[in-house]
């Protein structure tokens, strides 16, 4: 047998493997389109193509009854504030373990990054008595006040890449008379924007994906996130909900962050590979 | 400290006014929480009568709790299956991709895509797709001649589960495996195929030793993880009252304390959940010192 047949036999063994295992990956997402654009008589047909095809499950996710607007409001606003608070809290503890010379520097980073390890079960109930002491259960605070206390990951992440900004870019600019403050902010937050859309979009998609957290603190419908909400709903099928509608749902829930994907794949992409090769 | 600009005067202040929002989460957030809930756990109370101190009570109640050994056992069995699964199955994807083929971004979008959306909508979709007879799993296996499966009555929910979970994190282990492969040298294997080396001796003489990092890392973020995956089993699974057909520990912690207000003893499986977990890591790198090469 000779090497480029060889090769071929691989490649076609390559490509129906692949391809087989993408079916698997994708088929839930193209059956959540279809069903959301079927009929509620239809939910259960077996089409990929829904025939005929409506989008009145969409049009009643925004009917009153539902108050899905809301939620997604809730899911934006929250997942927001965190990001903000994780950019800038993470950040600034970057920017002093990468670029300031201070004591106890090499024993704050350690303890930073053993806390990456503790599951975050262990935290929840101190956090949970604390809100609960502070009259906050029922309100979003407690979902994003603690956003702005810094975060291991998202520190080490702006760390590293703090480290491949030239050091003389920081000597220049001492020389010049600025300040920590200034060096920080006009030198060290421009020059790291890919880092920090890599944060960000990390940062917003756990916000945006997370359930334990808001079921905790805002777990009643309708003032509530999407992720709660479309669990609530799901619920609700058991007594005569519709699946269409609650596929439309799901649909829209992860739409803003397939778009976010799409566009900035190579972010998602990077943020993991930073997270993970460098260690 | 060879490193590092030295703070000035006043920028004393402003050094301590950039690190405070991170010393304050570390005391409050991390080691003051941990402090916190190995307090609570030697203490019943439901947050509306005083505490009462309880000693050694909530621990030794985990021996005799039948519900929090099911838990415990389901936690261990899932990442049994999960993390193995996880592992395996996203360093053949990668090495798969990166054979230099077409398409590779299209294909690295798809199997990305789980990583991106919310466990929460996809496992409504899931839910469907499970359905015993509704569901379009069973009409494929009932169209190829097969018997319905209750996918999620008791006695399978468990596998069904780990499916989902599998499907939902290959995508993230492949990116990692991917960044692990492309950085081995091509001289590698060049070098080897002088030597006279065949496939199947490059892929286990030179593939494997220098992907070690990956599958070490892979395996870490995968166990951590599998012991707090609830979002998943949570849809799937959850029935009245906070219970689940496939209950785990982290849902007996959220039952006892916001179901039954018994927050000493969520407190306490908390506890024994960290304990565990640090264990497995002090084993993984313990592992990582022995096996895991580094260029």
């Amino acid at each position: 047998m000779t090497n480029t047949k060889q090769k071929y036999i691989l490649d076609l063994v390559t490509y129906i493997l692949l391809i087989l295992g993408a079916v698997i990956m994708i088929t839930p997402f193209l059956w959540m389109v279809a069903t959301s654009f079927k009929l509620p008589a239809d939910q259960f047909t077996k089409t990929l193509i829904p025939n005929p095809a409506t989008i009145k499950n969409f049009t009643d996710l925004f009917g009153t009854h539902l108050n899905f607007p809301l939620m997604f409001y809730n899911s934006f606003l929250i997942s927001g504030l965190i990001t903000v608070g994780q950019l800038l809290t993470c950040a600034m503890a970057a920017f002093c373990f990468a670029v300031v010379n201070f004591r106890f520097r090499n024993l704050l980073f350690t303890l930073l990054l053993i806390t990456m390890m503790i599951p975050s079960q262990v935290t929840l109930i101190p956090n949970f008595i604390i809100f609960k002491w502070l009259h906050l259960i029922g309100t979003k605070a407690p979902l994003w006040i603690p956003a702005f206390m810094g975060g291991a990951f998202g520190t080490f992440l702006l760390r590293q890449y703090f480290l491949t900004i030239p050091r003389d870019l920081v000597d220049a600019a001492r020389v010049d008379g600025a300040s920590l403050l200034r060096i920080f902010w006009n030198i060290y937050m421009p020059l790291s924007k890919p880092a920090l859309a890599a944060l960000a979009i990390f940062t917003f998609q756990g916000a945006w994906n997370d359930l334990l957290h808001p079921l905790i603190y805002l777990p009643a419908v309708p003032n509530t996130t999407l992720t709660v909400g479309l669990a609530f709903f799901q619920q609700q099928i058991t007594q005569g909900g519709k699946y269409t509608v609650l596929m439309a749902g799901g649909l829209i829930s992860i739409l803003p962050l397939i778009l976010v994907f799409f566009f900035a794949q190579r972010q998602f992409i990077e943020g993991i590979s930073l997270s993970g090769m460098k260690r | 400290m060879e490193y590092g600009l030295k703070p000035l005067g006043k920028e004393r202040f402003w050094l301590l006014l950039l690190l405070a929002p991170t010393i304050i989460g570390l005391i409050l957030g991390a080691f003051g929480s941990i402090l916190a809930t190995i307090v609570l756990s030697f203490m019943r109370w439901d947050l509306l009568s005083k505490p009462v101190w309880a000693g050694l009570e909530n621990y030794t109640a985990l021996f005799t709790n039948e519900k929090f050994y099911i838990a415990l056992t389901n936690t261990i069995k899932f990442s049994a299956m999960y993390v193995p699964g996880v592992v395996i199955i996203s360093m053949f994807v990668a090495i798969l991709l990166n054979r230099k083929i077409r398409g590779i971004t299209i294909f690295r979008t798809i199997y990305f895509l789980p990583c991106v959306t919310s466990a929460v909508a996809t496992a409504l979709i899931w839910n469907m797709i499970y359905g015993k007879d509704t569901g379009i799993l069973n009409y494929f296996i009932q169209s190829l001649g097969g018997k319905p499966i209750c996918w999620l009555c008791t006695n399978n929910a468990m596998l069904s589960v780990v499916i989902v979970n599998i499907w939902g994190a290959i995508g993230e282990g492949m990116i990692i495996f991917l960044a692990g492969l492309t950085a081995i040298p091509r001289e590698y294997y060049e070098a080897a195929k002088v030597d006279g080396a065949n496939g199947a001796h490059q892929f286990f003489r030179i593939t494997i030793p220098l992907v070690t990092p990956s599958i070490f890392f892979v395996t870490l973020i995968s166990t951590i993880n599998a012991f707090q995956a609830y979002d998943y089993i949570y849809m799937l699974t959850r029935r009245s009252q906070g219970d689940s057909s496939v209950p785990v520990v982290v849902f007996s912690i959220y039952r006892n304390a916001w179901n039954f207000f018994n927050y000493g003893g969520a407190s306490a499986q908390a506890i024994e959940l960290a304990i565990i977990v640090i264990a497995l890591m002090a084993i993984y790198f313990w592992m990582e010192k022995r096996y895991v090469v580094y260029e």
